[in-house]
Parts: structure tokens; sequence; C-alpha cells
């Protein structure tokens, strides 16, 4: 019997088994997929939101400003990228002008510091590529850039240096209320916990509807988007977003935490909770409208196309609390954007519903701290050939684009929760993000995970399951 | 700090026939950076036949044509380094390179050659819409899968793009034991070797789609299929004319590009045609002494031409050394001008004083051309008009300068490059 | 086969693809053109009447730096043995040291050619 299970390994889900952590209780992340951050949490923009979309007086605004203040001492205590950039929201219209200065209200009443109008002249100067329809713009001091894999491993990471477990591939089937506490079921077998938190994603109305009669429903909205090549890294230098306004809602265009560009998303609702297929039109909307609030896009840089899946709920609000009628069982629901600038105030909040329910006492052992994986490119030359002296696969370059080491592939294996796959491997190291989409690195990557996890070549998988690279040997069909 | 004269960056086809021929010129001091674990790059996956006709005059696989010039290194005591990647070079030629032997160092060249080569377009690029499943391959990741790890990527194969590395491995997969169902092109002609068409797909029945391209891809772990379409002369997919394959596996033939990050990491002028530097008749970059060649310069169809050209940037980059500090810039440079139906030309600039006696130029054309002419212009007056019965984007193209009908054109401006049809 | 009539052909002597016409007339080879080189002129006689290909494969390698040496067969054989010659070479495993031209299988699939090394390991 566990004291709590948490659904789901996105970013709330590991955010919260972090905070719970800080406590002795026994804890377990039971995860479908075969690694963290696979759903909604490793396809999005990668934004810290500075809190002035929210309505006033929402969840979503308050846990938004509260993530996006504790953002950046976590960056440093959990060592992950974040980079607080700024953005602007520009209006190419004065007759939108009116939206523009309710947004910055909204922002005031949310409690959001650092905002202020920026008019032509300045924001030209603030961004020479912006649109020259670019009346003014809202700017947003304290909006930042975050790796969104590496916020959530973090978390995980985290978490289970302080005692929690995970279970991948472990897909929840049915839970049914004990006399005390709760029976899950899943593929792999049944759990009992004493407290669940549902932080299952665009999945969470499915965890939700096991336990409670007020049926909910979270509608899988997806996002399109296209990465660019880091050449275009540049072109902008903030979180560029458009101003929704009789044009409907546009795209944002912002540089990431390595130095890409990213242009998206689209936002067209589907039924499919894993279609997470881009499509023709998706991406051709993406496109048009990047230009709109920057000009000369280079678009012939675009290494990458992706989806994303938001958890939309209808209602547009986060869903955090114990579920009425079925005490111990608490949903941390609905949780789109700025679900991710958010999600360590949804921890923390989640943890203290968890705390209440089950008064659990500090665990004195907590290490709030954790080491990413090394990264020798932040190192100084010295300090990289004193590394190389002492360990040389440091100096073996696998993948050459992003110039990740096999130093830097095989700890992002060997550790706790380490990768399985090449998109494990990719998410943790970059190994196959660069210009060349992992051409080149892609059977070397192969090569180290079945070394190191006992494996053949023919047992690595893209992202689990039914995803092997090669399915089989030369000639043995013939 | 270590000093060469001349440092080579990559040890393919291209820098191992830069280092011979430097060597041959009369540098000793060479060195050779190659990345890999092995000297040959990407010929040592490319086990077909075809390649070394004009350079052998016998038809070799590419491992065994790049032995050919390993061997060459090997006897003439050019040094190379392996599993060495270069992490820098700066714009007075210091090389910062990195292994897992000698750590990361340091050392300064004379002159320098690039000879990176190219890599492959990947899907993101062509924007294809879709999931984002295992089995979808660009095809020189594919072979080397089959030909270097002995794996298998699939077994039911759908290729786009019919680049030479796309028929080649549409016969190694099936040889293989899978089944290729077809080969689509978005052009209305293949950007490969006619008589790869023959060979690797003629052969085995297997069609050729001219003007299709991919729509759609289905599976969520692993392909299931993928949805082709035709497409209008704008390259864009005509509604109605979707058909839906089954398969496990999509490979990926769908262009090079040069790798020159390095490059233009040193402040090397590249060519927006090309993606390569722009060099002069030396295969100079603006840079004085670094030069090109091979696939780093502009994407070949011929290894032959690679070993060509190669040898000529080690012969200039010797001379280059050995002349050091005594090069007056005499006469003065001519821009090539590339129009016409031709797309670029290498080199795009020469200096009639300092050129060989006879300069090759070579180019693509842009389209497919019948009958036509090609011809060279100085200033107003053609010297050159050669009939062409073929011309393919998919074949390079050459012309021959010569030195001494140049020089009677003292107060020339341009020449100029192009196709006429009559 | 044909016996009578044309036969467009693109020749794989080389990269150049030259287009070659034969002309046929009751199984004998009429007349032979469009090709640019003597090697055109033997291709398009074998084609029409007995074609044949180089073909190139990998085997596996034990104890050397590589996991597959690859392999050709030393001259050209018939287009229909090019599955017996692929056949042939499944479950064949060399060990190091081989070197270029090395026999790897003699007499593949009773066409007379050795199958060979075209690579060191």
């Amino acid at each position: 019997m566990y004291d709590v299970i948490i659904i789901g390994a996105g970013v709330s889900g590991c955010a919260t088994a972090r905070e719970l952590s800080r406590y002795r209780l026994r804890i377990c992340v039971l995860e479908k997929a075969e690694d963290v951050c696979c759903g909604t949490s490793k396809a999005n923009s990668a934004i810290v939101h500075a809190g002035y979309d929210a309505p006033v007086g929402s969840l979503m605004a308050k846990l938004n400003v509260e993530g996006n203040q504790m953002m950046e001492r976590l960056s440093k205590e959990l060592d992950f990228a974040f980079r607080r950039i700024g953005s602007l929201v520009v209006c190419r219209d004065e007759e939108e002008r009116p939206s523009l200065q309710a947004l910055y209200e909204r922002g005031i009443a949310n409690g959001v510091e650092g905002l202020r109008i920026v008019e032509k002249e300045e924001l030209r100067r603030m961004e020479p590529n912006i649109s020259e329809d670019a009346v003014a713009a809202l700017h947003a001091s304290t909006a930042g850039i975050v790796c969104p894999f590496g916020m959530n491993i973090a978390f995980a990471e985290n978490a289970a240096a302080n005692g929690v477990e995970f279970r991948f591939d472990t897909e929840v089937q049915g839970i049914r209320k004990k006399e005390r506490g709760w029976l899950i079921e899943t593929d792999q077998g049944q759990y009992e916990a004493k407290c669940v938190v549902n932080a299952a994603g665009v999945f969470a109305d499915t965890i939700h509807n096991m336990v409670s009669e007020q049926k909910i429903k979270i509608t899988p909205r997806r996002g399109d988007y296209c990465l660019l090549d880091k050449s275009a890294g540049a072109h902008v230098s903030r979180v560029i977003f458009a101003l929704p306004g009789k044009y409907g809602k546009g795209v944002l265009v912002t540089p990431t935490v390595h130095g890409n560009l990213l242009v998206g998303p689209t936002a067209i609702d589907t039924e499919d909770k894993e279609g997470v297929n881009t499509t023709r039109a998706g991406l051709d909307q993406v496109l048009r409208k990047a230009g709109e609030n920057v000009k000369d896009l280079p678009m012939r840089s675009v290494i990458t196309s992706f989806a994303g899946l938001r958890a939309h709920e209808e209602h547009h609000e986060f869903m955090i609390g114990e579920v009425e009628g079925a005490d111990g069982f608490v949903d941390c629901a609905g949780i789109e954007s700025p679900g991710l600038t958010a999600s360590p105030a949804i921890g923390v909040m989640v943890a203290g519903i968890v705390r209440e329910i089950l008064q659990p006492e500090e665990n004195p052992q907590f290490v709030g701290t954790r080491k990413g994986i090394l990264n020798p490119q932040e190192l100084s030359r010295e300090e990289r050939m004193r590394l190389l002296a002492e360990k040389p696969a440091y100096g073996n370059i696998i993948c050459r684009c992003e110039m990740v080491t096999e130093g830097e592939i095989v700890d992002a294996i060997r550790r706790p929760l380490g990768a399985r796959s090449l998109d494990g491997v990719k998410r943790r190291t970059r190994a196959g993000m660069g210009r060349c989409q992992a051409g080149f690195c892609s059977p070397r990557v192969m090569e180290i995970l079945a070394r190191e996890c006992g494996k053949t070549i023919g047992e690595i998988t893209k992202a689990g399951g039914a995803s092997k690279i090669v399915v089989g040997v030369n000639k043995d069909a013939l | 700090m270590k000093t060469y004269d001349i440092i080579i960056i990559g040890g393919g086809p291209a820098g191992l026939s830069a280092a011979v021929c430097a060597k041959k010129s009369g540098t000793d001091s060479i060195l050779i950076l190659e990345r890999d674990k092995e000297l040959g790059g990407i010929l040592n996956q490319c086990i077909h036949n075809g390649f070394g006709l004009h350079t052998f005059k016998e038809e070799l696989t590419g491992p065994e044509y790049a032995e050919r010039f390993i061997e060459q290194v090997k006897e003439l005591r050019i040094e190379y380094k392996l599993h060495t990647m270069v992490m820098d070079i700066s714009s007075d030629k210091v090389v910062t390179a990195m292994n897992s032997t000698d750590g990361l160092f340091e050392l300064k060249a004379g002159a320098i050659i690039l000879a990176m080569g190219c890599r492959e377009r990947s899907r993101g690029a062509l924007n294809i819409p879709g999931y984002r499943p295992a089995g979808i391959f660009s095809a020189g990741t594919a072979q080397r899968l089959v030909n270097m790890e002995g794996c298998l990527p699939g077994r039911k194969v759908v290729i786009l793009g019919s680049g030479d590395i796309g028929l080649i491995m549409a016969r190694r997969m099936t040889l293989e034991g899978a089944q290729v169902q077809v080969v689509a092109e978005l052009m209305p002609y293949s950007g490969g070797l006619k008589r790869n068409i023959v060979q690797c797909l003629d052969d085995y029945g297997i069609p050729l789609k001219l003007s299709h391209t991919v729509v759609d891809i289905r599976g969520k772990e692993r392909v299931e299929g993928i949805t082709l379409a035709q497409v209008d002369e704008k390259g864009r997919p005509i509604p109605g004319t979707e058909e839906a394959y089954e398969c496990d596996t999509l490979l990926l033939s769908v262009g090079l590009i040069p790798e020159n990050e390095l490059s233009s990491g040193m402040g090397v002028e590249l060519s927006r045609v090309t993606s390569g530097p722009v060099v002069n008749e030396s295969l100079e970059t603006n840079i004085e002494g670094v030069f090109a060649c091979g696939n780093v310069l502009h994407v070949h169809d011929l290894v032959d031409f690679v070993s060509e050209e190669a040898a000529a940037a080690g012969r200039n980059a010797a001379r280059y050394v050995q002349t050091a500090g005594m090069r007056q810039a005499a006469g003065c440079t001519v821009e090539i001008r590339a129009v016409d139906g031709v797309r670029y030309t290498v080199p795009s600039r020469i200096n009639v004083e300092r050129m060989e006696d006879i300069q090759t130029l070579r180019f693509r054309v842009g389209g497919v051309y019948k009958n036509c002419f090609v011809s060279v212009y100085l200033d107003e007056e053609r010297i050159l008009h050669r009939k062409r019965p073929v011309m393919a984007p998919g074949e390079m193209e050459e012309v021959k300068l010569k030195r001494e009908e140049l020089l009677q054109y003292p107060d020339l401006q341009t020449i100029t490059v192009k196709l006429e049809e009559v | 086969m044909m016996t009578v009539g044309k036969r467009e052909l693109i020749c794989i002597g080389c990269p150049m693809g030259c287009p070659v016409m034969v002309e046929m007339d009751g199984g004998e080879i009429v007349s032979v053109s469009g090709n640019t080189c003597p090697r055109g002129d033997a291709y398009a006689r074998k084609e029409v009447t007995n074609p044949t290909r180089i073909v190139t494969s990998t085997v596996k390698a034990e104890g050397g730096l590589v996991e597959m040496i690859s392999v050709k067969t030393k001259e050209d054989i018939p287009k229909d043995k090019i599955f017996d010659c692929v056949r042939a070479l499944k479950g064949i495993t060399v060990k190091a040291p081989v070197h270029i031209g090395d026999v790897i299988l003699a007499d593949v699939a009773g066409t007379g050619v050795d199958v060979v090394a075209t690579r060191n390991a």
C-alpha cells in the first residue's frame, strides 16, 4: 500500500511527486509511456508566461504568476535551462489598442510585475525584425523560456532521488474505492494507495470519470509547431505573441533555450488523445501566421515540425482539488497553457491538498537540489580539458549537429530514471535534435543504448512500445 | 601549438585526394582530421559498384575506391587522426579539435582544406505532415544500418526522392529481402543518374512516380502507411490524387546539403545556390589560404569528379604554402555569371593570371534540357557553343576554359555561362 | 525475349547513361546505335541476349573492427541469378583479417563467378 499514487509523469505529476517527497510518504508515479515527459509536457511552446492572459481571480492566473516567480530559483536548484528573456504582445492595428490596454490592466490585476506598453520606435529598437505594421506592444519583462523536457526530467529525478518510485509502461485501467484508500488496476497488475493524484493530462477525464459521477471532459486541442535551425535562433530575442483580435489568435515566435527558433502553435480540437500528427493545413497556417508579427522569417531553415495536445477543459480553468464524493482522490486536471509555467506552483498546491489529507511528517533526508547532465559546452576550456583527461568519453562526439558526446549520452542512460530509447536520449541530451535530425547519430546512439542497457540493436526503440528502429537483420527473410 | 603546413578537415574522398596531391606537390607537413573510426568517409557505406571509371578506368565499389586513396595516404606517410572532431576553426587558421585520446587541442595551419562533405536533408526540411513514428529514415542512414551494421530498417518500404542514394537503397533493400513498393519523386524528372533508374528500379520492377510526394504519414509507434499524391507544376499536392500505401518504412532521399557550419564559423563566404563556399580558380575561399573541395563545396554526382577537384585544391594549397608571402595579386579577378538555366559555376570567379592552363568550370542546370547548347561568353563574345543531347539537374556538367584564350582578352570584365536553344 | 523490332536501352556501362537503340531481326542483332563508346555497344548486345549484372552485398564479419564486410561478384552474373546469389550469401560469416579481393564464396549459385571482399577488415 502506497501513501500516494500519482497517475502521469508529465510536468504536473512530477512537480507534485517532488513536492510530496519532502514528506515521509511512500509515493509511486504510474506512467503509461516508457519515460517521463511523453505527453503534453513534451510538445508545447516552452514559454514561461508572465501571467496577464488568465482571467482575473482565476486559479490559472494565481498559479501562473506564482509559478513564474518560482522558476528562477527552481531552475538553479534543479539545474534545468531557463532564461527570462521577456515577451512582447504585438498590436498591429490602432483600432486594437484597447485590447492591448485591457491585457495590460488584466496583468496588473493578476499581480504581474514588469509590464509596460512600448511604442513603435522603441519596439523596433528592441526587435529589429518585428513586423512593419506593428504599432505598439505589451512588454512583459518577467516572461521567459524554459526547456520543458529539462524541467520535467529534473522534477522526476529529484523526486526519485528522494525516494519516489516510478513505474513506466504502466497504464491505469480502473480505479476502485476500497475501505481504506484506492485500488488501481493497471495492465501491469494492481496498486493500492491511500491517496491518488490524477495528473493524466489529456486522459485526466478518463481517470476522473472512473471515480466520480460528476463527469468532466478534456478535449485534446492540437497545436502544430515548426522548429527552425540555430542559424535562425537570433531572429528575435524575446517571445513574440500576436494580440488576439479580429484576425483570430495568431502564432508565437520565440527563441528556445537551446538557441533554435520556434513558431506555432495552431489550435485544432480533436477527438484522438494520441493524435499528435501534424497536418498540411496546420503547418501551412503556422507558416502563414508566423510572418504576421515577425518579418523575413527564414522558413527555409525549418528543421522539424511537431504537434502537441493541450488538455483543454471546457471552462478553461485548472481543476485542482479533492474530488467530491471521492475522499483521497485529488484531481490535477485541465492543465493547459500556462500549465508548464504554473507547474511548480501546481506541485505545491496539489502536495498541500494531499498533506491535508494524510498529515505526513517531514522527510528529514529530503535533498532539494539535483545536478543535470553535465554539458561540456558550458565548461571553460580548462575545465573541459580536465574532464577529458579524466573521462575520455567526453571527447567522443556522437551528435555532430549539437556536439553531444558519448559521455553525456552514457550519463543520460545510467542516471536514475535514465533514457531507454532514442527519444529519451534526445530529450535529455539533444542528440538527434539538430539540423540533420538524427541522420548521422541515430545508429551510434542505438549502439550506445544497446551496450549500456544490455540489449541488441534490434531491441532499441524510438520511444518504447512498438517503435522499434530496425525490424530484423540482413537477408533474414530471403 | 603544433603547426602543419596544411590541415585537411575530413578524410573522405575529397580530403584523401587533396592530401595525396598536396604531398605529391612537395608539401610534407600535412594532417588529415577525420571524425569517423576510419578513413574513406561516406564511401565506406556505398558498397555498390560504379565508382572510379574516370579515375581508374575500372568499376569499383565505394570501399575499394576509398582504399586506393587510403593506400596512397599510407604510402606517402601522410599523418591523420581518426575519431577526431573539429570543433572550431579561427579565421587565422587555428584549428580546435577533440578526441578521446588527445582531449581538446589546438593546431595552427599554413593552409586549410575544407573537405567535410555534406549531410542529407531531413523530413523536417520538407514539412511532410503526419505522425513522427519509428521507421522514417534518410536514405543514407538506412544505407549505414544495412551496409555497416547488417540491420534491416524495414520490410515494406516506400522511398521519397529519386536521388542516387534513394535509388541505390531501393535495390539494396530489395536484395536484403525487403519489398520496395514505389519511389516517388516531387519533380517531373529524377534527381539521380539514368543508369541507377535502370539497374536499381527497372531491374526489380519498382515503379518510379514522378511529380508525386508524401502527404501523410500514419502510425503512432512505427510507420503503418503513407499517402502519396500527385503534385502540380508548383509542387503542391493535387486534391483527389491521394493514394494510400501500407508500409513500415519511409526512406527519404530528398537532397544533400554541404556541411558548412565550420566554414561559416570562420567567416567563409557561402553561396546561396550551392550552400558551399564561394571560391576562385584555386578553389580558395574568400579567406586566403583556405580552400574547399568535394561535397562541402558543391554536391557532386560522381566521386571521380570529387577526387579530381580535390586534387586541384591540394595542389593549390601546396603552392600557397610554398610561396607564402611571395604571392602578388597579379591580374584582376573576373566574375563568372551563371544564367539562363545554369544554376551556378564552381569556381565562380577566376584570376586569369593565376589560373592553370586549363580551368574546369563545373555546374548544374536547373531543369531537364534536350538538345540545348552550353555557351560561354567572354563579355559579349561567344567562345564556346557545345550541343548536349540531354542535361538534367541530377548530373553535373562542365566546360573547360583555356588560359591562353582568356589572356587574349586583357579587358575582360565578365565570363557568362548559359544554356541556349540554338 | 524479343526477336524482331527495336529496343531502346539506357546503357549502364558508366554514369553517362547513353540511350542506345538495338535493332533485332530473327533473334539476330542487326544494329546498335546511340552509344558513345564501345562499352555501350557491348552492353546493348549483352542486355538483349544475356543480361548480366555485378551484384554487391554484405556478409557478417567476426574479430575485426567492423560488423559487416562488403562483397561483390568478381564479374557480372546472369540477371536471373541475382537472388540466388544473395541467398547463397545468407548466413556466411568471415573472420578477420580479410583483404580486398579475398574470395568469400567461390562459384556463387553455379555461375562460375566468385564473390570477393571489397573492403579490408
